[in-house]
């Protein structure tokens, strides 16, 4: 029994990261963006978290730290793909290599470094519970907050009317722009929020999760986010559930090694992205459903006025 | 330490583009003196100093792997003084770019060139037979050529020493490893360790598990979190960050360095250090090409060459157990003593090393299996 909780536990915790970025890029998504560069802002948002909190101590500056850095990353994108119109999925490409490079560059210094010990967290009361305490509420704040923030992301997109402009521009750019919003300035926004949400991703990376920083720390979770997006076919709480389960199957790959049975990890490094292909041939199969999940715009650019 | 996929640590290709792209740093680094002489053209004619080239697979400042096969280096260096210049060329992909590389370095009056990991094997073997002039040393390897040679350390010996801390340490008698790849090299180690542990504790066990790659610190830490839920409560790994380590500190437990001190970083949880000098096979290597008595050989160093250490062992373990471990480093030293000496039982029972026979490189390059002890089956992929 304890070695499920504690693998509940560790599932959560490994799914978070994935879950934060998930959602950024499904915030990108939903505008009718697809940045391709989410692992090279994971990582330059990871430098920059473990930097602050190498610092300060505090995880919150290196939450912020980490969220400004990938929100900079990311307009530097929206603005080469929204106002020059440079194509998505190159310039994605590109800001993924350039923020491997950059965080290995700035990070050198970082290598080998010492975060301060911190006290580990606990909801109160509840975590003296047995079995559900360890399993669920001894985790960092951050996990509780990116299922807050899933929840927000829920109501934003589907009862406020912001999210509801949002959705509009990333399925038909054109009617927005002549209902008169600002298509530019609204992608740009959610490109921003995308980088952002990323960046919290690669800085509990560096810092609660890892807690360490070593060039390349992020090792292909931006791509597993990414592959996420498709995989939960846009859907927030959908993207929460695929995090959870792409993070547990590696625990659990894990546990089971512990426990002395064997499975190929190999496979399951191709798992995420097997699932997020079958999920694709499935959606493409039915044209009313990829009508009805994958923003109808997603990766074109939009030339106002033509 | 074998280097089998370091590329594999990003599961994308454009990694590789990447590195090709950004890396390849070259640095030139002439030792200090040498441009007195030059400076002075009155003052009487020196020697030509050798050119020796190092060629790495990660960044200098990676605090493990590469880091230490430059502090070699740098002992070169300082043994040699102006009577050497030494350069170095780090993120080179285990590719045609290391050929390019080696080429590159022998075109420009190398005499001596290490490539410092496993998957420049095919490469080095290439480029040897195009210079033959040019010595070529290559690291972890197993092929040999008139002028290129092989060479390794004994980091098992360190393994077996790391064993004893640990099994003494231990209050559950679980010992965790956070394993690489499943190749003979990582097995030695995690039978050396668990060895080592049975010498001072009979009733070890040692959970071991396989994370696929050399470096990926939050899956290394993933790994070690799920040991020490499955009981282990004292951890060893063969991987390069130092997240296990931190991992066990973050849990009360016990866990070591690996390639390099890592002491700073959890100083309670940090038991020793397992560290591997390959400065004293780089002197070596140069004083006899300087002097003409080079040969191509496989030379495999250990505790006896001072290729190998366990260090900064922490003060909470006894002192009747450090004595133990120099009891066995001078066993080490004066070849009376190896990790793997029988009876060697296997984990289905069988007996591989029979009882009073110290096992030979032969039978240490082909171990395939892990001792009693080991829990669980080695991934085959079958």
């Amino acid at each position: 029994m304890d070695q499920i909780a504690l693998l509940i536990a560790a599932t959560l915790a490994s799914g978070t990261p994935l879950a934060i970025a998930g959602l950024g890029l499904l915030i990108n998504e939903k505008a009718g963006v697809l940045n391709l560069g989410a692992e090279g802002m994971m990582l330059v948002a990871a430098i920059a978290g473990f930097a602050a909190a190498f610092a300060t101590g505090s995880d919150t500056v290196a939450f912020v730290a980490g969220a400004a850095a990938g929100a900079a990353l990311a307009a530097c994108f929206g603005g080469l793909v929204i106002w020059l119109n440079t194509n998505q999925y190159a310039t994605g490409l590109a800001v993924s290599l350039f923020g491997y490079g950059f965080s290995a560059f700035v990070g050198i210094g970082y290598v080998g470094q010492k975060l301060s010990d911190r006290t580990p967290f606990e909801v109160p009361g509840l975590s003296q519970i047995p079995f559900v305490g360890p399993a669920l509420f001894k985790q960092h704040p951050m996990v509780y907050i990116a299922i807050l923030m899933i929840a927000a992301t829920v109501w934003f997109l589907y009862r406020s009317r912001a999210g509801l402009v949002l959705r509009a521009v990333g399925e038909s750019p054109e009617s927005a722009h002549a209902l008169g919003y600002k298509v530019r300035w609204i992608r740009l926004l959610a490109v921003v929020a995308g980088g952002a949400l990323c960046g919290v991703a690669g800085a509990f990376l560096s810092v609660v999760y890892a807690p360490l920083w070593v060039e390349g720390l992020v090792a292909g979770r931006g791509w597993i986010a990414l592959a996420l997006t498709t995989f939960a076919t846009w859907r927030p709480v959908r993207v929460l559930l695929g995090a959870y389960l792409f993070g547990g199957v590696t625990m659990a790959q894990f546990a089971l090694q512990g426990a002395g049975v064997n499975f190929s990890s190999q496979l399951l490094a191709m798992l995420p992205y097997i699932a997020t292909i079958v999920v694709l041939a499935i959606i493409s199969r039915n044209p009313t459903w990829i009508r009805i999940n994958m923003p109808a715009s997603l990766g074109k650019p939009f030339h106002p006025g033509s | 330490m074998t280097r089998v996929s370091k590329r594999s640590l990003i599961g994308w290709t454009a990694a590789a583009a990447l590195t090709a792209l950004v890396g390849c740093g070259k640095k030139e680094e002439p030792a200090p003196q040498a441009a007195a002489p030059a400076a002075a053209p009155a003052a009487p004619a020196k020697a030509e100093p050798l050119k020796v080239a190092w060629v790495y697979i990660g960044p200098v400042g990676d605090a493990g792997w590469t880091f230490a096969h430059d502090q070699g280096r740098k002992a070169v260096e300082a043994e040699f003084g102006d009577k050497v210049q030494t350069t170095f060329v780090e993120k080179v992909p285990e590719s045609t770019d290391a050929e390019r590389v080696l080429r590159d370095l022998a075109s420009q009056g190398n005499k001596l060139i290490f490539t410092t990991s496993f998957g420049y094997m095919e490469p080095t073997l290439k480029v040897a037979g195009e210079f033959p002039d040019v010595k070529f040393e290559h690291a972890t390897g197993y092929k040999l050529a008139a002028n290129m040679g092989v060479y390794d350390t004994r980091f098992y010996q360190d393994a077996y020493l790391s064993g004893i801390i640990a099994g003494t340490m231990t209050k559950s008698n679980v010992l965790g490893f956070v394993g690489s790849f499943p190749i003979p090299e990582v097995l030695r180690n995690i039978n050396a360790f668990t060895l080592g542990a049975q010498s001072v504790n009979p009733k070890i066990t040692t959970k071991v598990v396989w994370i696929s790659t050399w470096f990926d610190p939050p899956k290394e830490a993933e790994a070690a979190q799920s040991l020490i839920n499955a009981g282990a409560d004292v951890l060893l790994q063969n991987t390069d960050s130092s997240a296990v380590l931190q991992t066990a500190d973050k849990n009360g437990k016990f866990a070591f360095g690996w390639d390099s001190d890592m002491s700073a970083i959890a100083p309670k949880a940090h038991l020793a250090s397992n560290m591997v000098y390959w400065g004293p096979y780089y002197k070596h290597a140069v004083k006899s090409v300087m002097d003409g008595s080079w040969k191509s050989s496989r030379d495999i160093w250990g505790y006896k060459e001072g290729a190998n250490g366990v260090i900064k062992i922490n003060d909470v373990v006894p002192e009747d157990v450090k004595k133990k471990i120099d009891e066995v480093k001078a066993g080490y030293k004066d070849g009376s003593k190896d990790p793997f000496t029988g009876p060697i039982v296997d984990s289905d029972g069988k007996e591989r090393l029979a009882a009073g026979t110290m096992a030979d490189q032969a039978w240490k390059d082909k171990v395939d299996f892990y001792v009693k002890g080991v829990d669980g089956k080695i991934p085959t992929g079958k």
